[in-house]
């Protein structure tokens, strides 16, 4: 048989981009060439991260690369609907007048949104909240708006007022239900969701029915409830959803009674040529509003169309996501409906906790096992207690330590290895652990390779516990300790001097390690010591600690000389400043460069120079620029509100103060900041690991960025703060990196490496939920007290400059081994030949 | 080769650092001498031949474990090869070594002799 066959699928949602994935990858494009069909002006995006259009914009929601499948039998149409279906022709007619015939036609055309026939639904200013297109709209409007209604307080109702929020509005939320997300909480987590919400500054309207959209001019003015009306620039319905299956309707294909297109456990339509998958479908009569059984279905059908078994049996409705900033958790039967069930309830009024565990009797007569519950305002135990719902296992002794404030480490419980470790794309912990039998080294490369943990992220933390306990039964260590001197990592030998108060290095390694140490722990010892103990790093027992460019205070180059870096806080500086270091580098022949961090380099000193050099820069009045330290290096600014006509805050006043604030501190790797006067982002602070960018309102703060060889943009921890707290969220998130950090690792890969990632970031710095925060500001507040300039105490101790010699037995001779020449009229290095013999007959000085 | 008529005393042993260095200016040639926690001076060449600079006394000095033996070495503060301080050795790349010199200490002083043959 030569004839290729067709598949045609309706629709380029996720769904219908996960069948067309999952076809490619399991061969069925052996035998079929693919025709997608897509209303939508783009290609499939994450729907679920919608609202994060605002902040990356379309691109990073994007699911396929260059907008094509590598395969070229898959065909993709976007911009062109699907008006009818022939089930007798096996043809689908397009809005573009094109018609194509099928073998096997697949139905992934997701759902609507509800709008309730109220009268004014229709008024310029009424949205709804589902493709990039509509977020465009909305945000356009938003511009002239100041009052924002959404429709429907569920889980896409929050969202969307999240959104608005964002978007700068005051904002409304119409729900007509007793209580905020009726179909996943209980009065108790509705409660608690709804202080987390009120307490943000939006507006709700429980029990509230909605009579009409109140309009002038055509345009929308507000809302009429039965109790009032609301004053409303803008309003967003989001009522539900409803299954787009009007074409199956038409073509004559059952619907449920609720709408979806009804199909089989295989998801087959009643027509054998058609079947129907995601949000339009409905196996069992149940259509799903959610992605991870629509991504089930896309699989299951691939399988059937391969002569598979696989079955769609009943899905997993368990939600977990964060919602303005608060967890929420729904999952399993969380309104106890089981005959039997009882509830174990934590709830913290004040703290706007609630959690609630619903447990039966184990069958087997021992214990309890778990059935489903609700987690507000802390979900961290989400991530362990779905799996074992599924699992039928026995829960511990004490069930209520699972949701007890203090229980939030990942609880160890011995899952077995069919347990659904990952809900979004069905992982089992049984799949885990063959992926790292199969050779996979870590986490990371675990979710590679199975996908667990890669769409909503909420299993990582259990993910990689699995991954570590199953390395550790097998003898296998995860090495990262330092070096071969310390069976420590950098975390742990920073508390091992911070409980034991050592001040040096031998101490440390006489106690906890072997050898004498060599350049990768040395350096980490002198950074941890330079943070928590302070003193000069050229020290006694210091000095022979420190890295290359630490050593002398100066950076290293190719040829043996050195480069200077005075501090130019904020990249603010004098023109007698400016005139100074012309004129040292004129007079010590310096190679001078401007760098990106807004200061000037001067290159090409011979470390014997060096102290005269500083003593003409300090006594102009400036000091080390840390260029040579894992330290921080700049805080570079725009120039803000004094001058620019954009500004809207003084960023080189705080660019300056920050700079001076943080200046010497000692870190894991370098650091670099930024201050933005005004959203144009001069400064480029989201390519920093902090970055400041101003707002109206004061100050956003942005972390964990870096440029370099990995460019990674740094992400938004807190909005609008005043002067005072910001310092107070650097102060800590810098001493927090500190401490917890590996050994040259910028804040982006630490903070990728923590648990919960940025979240745990925001619980430390933000939310103080380690209680941390007074500690790690008084630790910062230590190191801002303790300053001096390295350059300064160096030229003051006549120990310290005694280092500063070419060779100890002839000071005045320079080492000929460093040569220099000249490229546009400025000094260069020149490569060597090798060693040279230094002809000066010299006058062996008498050693001191 | 060396003679007692060639040796160089550079400077006493208090001008170098426990696992420190200090570069000194020997027949010309520039030597970085280097002292041990346990107070042993080594001399070696302070051209890295990897960089081609004269650094190798501004390097890290320590220990590693080779074969059960503790190997004394300087890392080169340019790229972090390191050589080990008795044989000039570099324990990174067999193919490497540097020149080593004698070395004494003679009443606190440190004295430099000739170079040692290649072992
Ligand atoms: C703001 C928001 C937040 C969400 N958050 C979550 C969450 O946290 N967790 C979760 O699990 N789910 C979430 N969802 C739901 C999730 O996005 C959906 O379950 C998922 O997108 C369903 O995929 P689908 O392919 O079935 O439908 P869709 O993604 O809607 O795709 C259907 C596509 O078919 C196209 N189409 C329709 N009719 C035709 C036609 N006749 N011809 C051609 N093309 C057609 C549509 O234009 C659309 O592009 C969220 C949804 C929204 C809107």
């Amino acid at each position: 048989m030569t004839h290729r066959q067709r598949i045609v699928v309706l629709g380029h949602g996720m769904v219908g981009h996960r069948f067309v994935q999952a076809a490619c990858e399991r061969g069925l494009t052996e035998t079929y060439d693919i025709v997608v069909v897509g209303e939508e002006p783009r290609t499939a995006y994450d729907r679920v991260g919608l609202t994060s259009f605002f902040e990356k914009g379309a691109d990073a929601l994007a699911l396929l690369v260059d907008d094509t499948y590598p395969d070229p039998r898959v065909r993709l149409m976007t911009g062109v609907e699907a008006t009818d279906v022939d089930l007798a022709e096996r043809t689908v007619a397009l809005s573009d007048g094109e018609s194509i015939g099928y073998d096997q036609l697949v139905l992934a055309t997701g759902s609507a949104p509800f709008v309730p026939p109220v009268p004014g639904r229709d008024l310029e200013g009424c949205f709804v909240y589902r493709t990039i297109e509509d977020l465009e709209r909305i945000r356009e409007a938003s511009r002239e708006a100041s009052t924002g209604v959404v429709i429907g307080g569920g889980l896409l109702g929050l969202e969307a007022a999240n959104a608005l929020v964002q978007l700068g509005l005051d904002t409304h939320v119409v729900e007509m239900a007793p209580r905020l997300m009726p179909a996943q909480l209980d009065d108790g987590g509705g409660t608690a969701l709804l202080r987390h919400i009120e307490g943000l500054g939006l507006h709700v309207h429980t029990d509230a029915r909605t009579e009409e959209v109140v309009g002038a001019e055509g345009r929308v003015r507000g809302l009429r409830l039965a109790e009032g009306e609301i004053e409303a620039d803008v309003v967003v319905f989001s009522a539900g959803i409803r299954p787009r299956d009007q074409l199956a309707r038409a073509a004559g294909l059952a619907v449920g009674e609720r709408g979806g297109v009804v199909v089989d456990h295989q998801c087959r339509t009643e027509d054998e040529h058609v079947w129907a998958i995601g949000e339009c479908a409905a196996p069992g009569g149940i259509c799903y509003g959610l992605v991870a059984p629509g991504y089930t279905m896309a699989e299951v059908t691939v399988d059937a169309m391969l002569g598979g078994e696989g079955r769609f049996d009943e899905a997993d409705m368990s939600t977990k996501l964060k919602l303005l900033d608060v967890d929420v958790a729904s999952f399993g039967d969380a309104f106890a409906t089981t005959p039997g069930a009882l509830e174990l309830v934590f709830a913290d009024a004040v703290g706007g906790l609630y959690k609630k565990l619903v447990v039966a009797d184990h069958p087997s007569g021992q214990g309890l096992r778990l059935l489903g519950g609700i987690l507000v305002g802390d979900a961290s135990a989400y991530g362990s207690l779905r799996p074992m719902v599924a699992s039928d296992l026995a829960l511990p002794e004490n069930p209520e330590e699972l949701i007890l404030p203090a229980g939030r480490a990942v609880a160890d419980v011995g899952l077995p290895d069919e347990a659904q470790v990952c809900s979004c794309n069905d992982v089992t912990k049984g799949a885990i652990l063959a992926a790292t039998d199969a050779g996979c080294e870590d986490a990371a490369c675990v979710t590679r390779c199975t996908r667990a943990g890669s769409t909503c992220g909420t299993c990582k933390p259990l993910v990689k516990k699995i991954v570590e306990d199953h390395f550790a039964e097998q003898g296998k260590q995860v090495d990262r300790s330092l070096c071969e001197h310390f069976p420590l990592t950098r975390q742990e030998l920073w508390d091992v001097v911070a409980v034991h108060g050592y001040t040096s290095f031998d101490e440390v390694v006489e106690a906890h390690g072997s050898g004498r140490g060599c350049d990768l722990c040395k350096p980490a010892v002198a950074s941890i010591l330079a943070t928590q103990v302070g003193q000069h790093v050229l020290g006694r027992g210091r000095r022979t600690l420190q890295d290359t460019n630490d050593a002398y205070l100066a950076n290293l180059q190719r040829n043996g000389s050195y480069s200077v870096v005075p501090r130019v806080p904020g990249g603010e500086i004098t023109p007698e400043k400016l005139i100074a270091i012309g004129e040292v580098a004129r007079d010590f022949g310096l190679y001078t460069k401007i760098t990106g961090g807004q200061r000037i380099d001067m290159f090409g000193a011979r470390m014997e120079q060096l102290p005269a050099i500083w003593r003409r820069l300090v006594d102009a009045g400036m000091e080390s620029g840390q260029a040579y330290g894992k330290a921080l290096r700049t805080v570079k600014s725009c120039v803000g509100q004094s001058w620019c006509r954009y500004g809207v805050q003084d960023s080189t006043s705080l660019a300056i103060e920050l700079e001076l604030r943080y200046r010497g501190l000692r870190s894991p790797h370098k650091v670099k900041a930024g201050v933005s006067g005004c959203a144009r982002e001069c400064a480029e602070a989201r390519s920093k690991d902090f970055g400041v960018i101003a707002t109206e309102k004061g100050w956003n703060l942005y972390v964990a960025g870096n440029g370099g060889y990995n460019p990674v943009h740094a992400q938004l921890l807190a909005q609008d703060l005043d002067k005072q707290t910001l310092i107070s969220y650097i102060d800590r998130f810098l001493m927090y990196y500190c401490r917890t950090a590996d050994r040259l690792q910028r804040t982006a890969p630490w903070v990728a490496s923590l648990d919960g990632g940025l979240e745990r970031v925001r619980e430390v710095v933000v939310d103080d939920s380690l209680g941390l925060g007074s500690e790690l500001e008084a630790a910062m507040a230590r190191h801002v007290g303790d300053y001096v300039d390295e350059w300064q105490a160096t030229l003051e101790d006549p120990e310290k400059l005694a280092r500063f010699v070419s060779f100890v037995n002839a000071p005045d001779v320079p080492d000929a081994n460093i040569t220099f020449t000249q490229e546009r009229d400025q000094t260069t290095p020149a490569d060597s030949e090798g060693p040279v013999v230094i002809a000066a007959e010299i006058s062996v000085g008498a050693p001191q | 080769m060396s003679g007692e008529g060639e040796w160089v005393a550079v400077c006493g042993i208090d001008r170098i650092d426990p696992e420190g260095g200090v570069a000194a200016l020997v027949h010309g040639e520039a030597v970085a001498v280097i002292r041990t926690y346990d107070d042993v001076v080594y001399a070696l060449s302070n051209y890295d031949p990897f960089s081609h600079a004269s650094v190798l006394a501004r390097g890290i000095v320590g220990t590693r474990t080779l074969d059960g033996d503790e190997v004394p070495f300087v890392a080169s503060p340019m790229h972090k090869q390191a050589f080990d301080l008795r044989t000039g050795q570099c324990l990174d790349d067999e193919a490497v070594s540097v020149p080593t010199y004698e070395v004494r200490v003679s009443e606190g002083q440190v004295l430099i002799g000739g170079r040692r043959e290649a072992t």
